[in-house]
């Protein structure tokens, strides 16, 4: 059955529970996708040699009865930068080819408990320092929409996995838009959750204080229900809220109704209005707003005056944190080891090893980090950034006020051409414009595709922040776009997309 | 213009043990010159009356019981080490024929 693999996660989950479709047959209708395009789109560093039997054990153990989670025997691509203990972990980093991980992230552990079955693990920029996914160790991702466009980065791989129909639920992780921006450019929906309201243990950390792992799907309910499985406190993870949180799927349900829409308070950002956007992404932005205000939601502007510096200080904090996160990649007690020529100190290993094993990107940023953070320096960077910090909260906390939701275009562009921007950093760091607001406050932000661009026909998304712990407002305000953009188009967007060719 | 030259990126490697070529040590420079003229901006609005966050939501300090918990065997702590002996991580000499 070939539709299988078109089926959003919660009709797959519906048509498993009623035992119209076996988990085998649904694992087994995506390896076979997987199989037909990831040659041209190369979403995976890994595919699963053992998903077959993992799900035979979901069907043996529905037939016998168990009364099973509701995405049991749903495929499930899952982020390089998740550990697992059944395949390599690589963080899309030479230094960590073929580590296998004695442990499970707590969010794959919850997961397999709930009875979904990992595919594989997808691309990304190596250690998700990237816009692009064309910094990751082992060759880009491309664009499923078009194949010569990048996929977005760093979660280049599990949204091209998704918007590909070789999975219909992956996990991502956002540091400062790398499950948001690659939404946007796939036409995808990427959710990163309040910081701490998902765990963070097993996830290879790239910037601790700004590193939150979500949801990444084409629905937003199928988001909810993937959210719903890995979300809530776990002790392993000491920055992991104590919340009890909502039903996410069930908020994503209520949205859907178009209720929320009546009398909603969206912000729209000004200084986000000016230059530095793309028209087509403009348009379909100013478009969806209207819908938003058709449906009896009140549009206010809102000012937020310091995030033009959240670019500058994301670009001093991320480096310091990385810097001293990948400080343990050390030839030690885990990854690559490099002997300099005649042997050597541990520290001349150290040193030979990381300049191997190590990307230009990586190197880059540890020695910016290791910039703001060395003597002398670090009161008029990493100090300063922090200030800013503080800064952006407060500009959030003054928006909260009056409005329920922020919206922002989710990137200021579509999808570039790979390579169009690889041999300059600063314009690759200006993707991320509009999504690291929300890392450096800890808020809650969604992508939700909601049109094609008219100059180049590639998808839009919107992005809506709310207050921290209000991710639920999140999932019914993006339902509620997404139902009515759905229903006036007649389909959905991702049904667009072209077909692949694979073999 | 920013203060980034070829010495201080040599010295910021050594920081980090990172063995960089010349080349790369050249072209770091630039970009990294380029990087820090762009984002000392953060100094505009970072005044002293601003206090630092360090971390998105605020939480105090998280204890757990003094006790044993499920923890790695030392087989799974060895099992990806590049070298290891009698249990150990096994390393080169720690110390030069210099030191």
């Amino acid at each position: 059955m070939s539709d299988i693999i078109r089926m959003t996660a919660a009709e797959l989950a519906e048509k498993l529970s009623s035992r119209e479709i076996s988990a085998v047959e649904a694992t087994r209708a995506h390896l076979d996708r997987i199989a037909a395009v990831d040659g041209d789109v190369h979403a995976f560093l890994h595919v699963s040699d053992h998903a077959i039997q993992q799900a035979e054990r979901i069907d043996e153990r529905r037939a016998a009865g168990e009364q099973l989670g509701e995405l049991a025997g749903v495929p499930l691509a899952v982020k390089d930068v998740l550990v697992t203990t059944d395949m390599p972990s690589t963080s899309g980093s030479k230094i960590l080819e073929g580590y296998m991980s004695p442990y499970d992230a707590t969010v794959v552990k919850r997961a397999r408990e709930a009875g979904l079955v990992p595919l594989g693990k997808t691309n990304m920029d190596e250690f998700a320092m990237g816009s692009s996914t064309e910094h990751s160790a082992y060759g880009p991702t491309k664009n499923p929409w078009d194949l010569t466009r990048i996929p977005g980065g760093s979660g280049g791989g599990s949204a091209a996995a998704v918007a590909a129909f070789e999975a219909p639920l992956a996990l991502g992780s956002d540091t400062g838009g790398s499950i948001r921006q690659p939404a946007h450019v796939t036409g995808t929906v990427g959710m990163k959750p309040t910081y701490g309201g998902v765990s963070r243990y097993g996830a290879i950390a790239l910037a601790s204080s700004l590193d939150q792992v979500g949801p990444v799907t084409r629905t937003v309910l199928d988001a909810g229900l993937l959210h719903d499985v890995i979300g809530g406190h776990d002790p392993r993870d000491s920055t992991s809220l104590r919340d009890e949180w909502p039903s996410m799927a069930a908020a994503a349900r209520e949205g859907a109704t178009g209720q929320v829409l009546r009398g909603l308070k969206v912000g729209l950002v000004r200084e986000f209005q000016g230059d530095g956007f793309q028209a087509g992404v403009k348009s379909r932005f100013d478009e969806a707003v209207q819908q938003l205000e058709a449906q009896g939601a009140e549009v206010i502007e809102i000012s937020a005056p310091n995030f033009e510096y959240a670019v500058s200080a994301y670009y001093l904090i991320l480096p310091a944190e990385a810097s001293s996160n990948l400080a343990k990649f050390d030839s030690v007690r885990f990854g690559m080891r490099v002997q300099p020529e005649g042997g050597g100190t541990v520290e001349q290993v150290m040193s030979a090893t990381r300049e191997a094993g190590f990307g230009p990107e990586v190197k880059r940023r540890i020695i910016l980090g290791t910039y703001a953070l060395s003597a002398g320096y670090y009161d008029a960077y990493y100090g300063s950034a922090q200030k800013v910090r503080t800064l952006i909260q407060r500009d959030f906390n003054a928006a909260f006020e009056q409005v329920d939701v922020i919206a922002t275009p989710s990137a200021p562009t579509t999808a570039f051409k790979l390579g169009e921007k690889l041999g300059d950093p600063l314009a690759m760091y200006l993707n991320d414009l509009t999504t690291i607001p929300a890392n450096l406050a800890g808020v809650p932000g969604i992508s939700v595709p909601i049109g094609l661009a008219p100059e180049d026909g590639l998808p839009v998304g919107i992005q809506f922040m709310a207050p921290a712990r209000e991710d639920a407002r999140l999932y019914r305000v993006g339902a509620a776009l997404e139902t009515l953009l759905d229903d006036a188009r007649g389909h959905t967007l991702i049904s667009e997309a072209p077909a692949l060719g694979g073999k | 213009m920013s203060e980034i030259t070829p010495e201080l990126v040599a010295h910021l490697a050594n920081l980090a043990r990172i063995d960089l070529g010349d080349d790369e040590i050249q072209s770091l420079t630039t970009e990294l010159g380029q990087i820090v003229d762009s984002i000392q901006k953060v100094q505009e609005v970072a005044t002293d009356d601003v206090p630092a966050t360090s971390h998105p939501i605020p939480l105090t300090n998280v204890f757990r019981d003094d006790v044993v918990g499920e923890t790695l065997t030392i087989e799974q702590a060895l099992q990806n080490a590049p070298e290891h002996a009698d249990n150990r991580f096994k390393v080169s000499a720690i110390l030069g024929e210099e030191q």
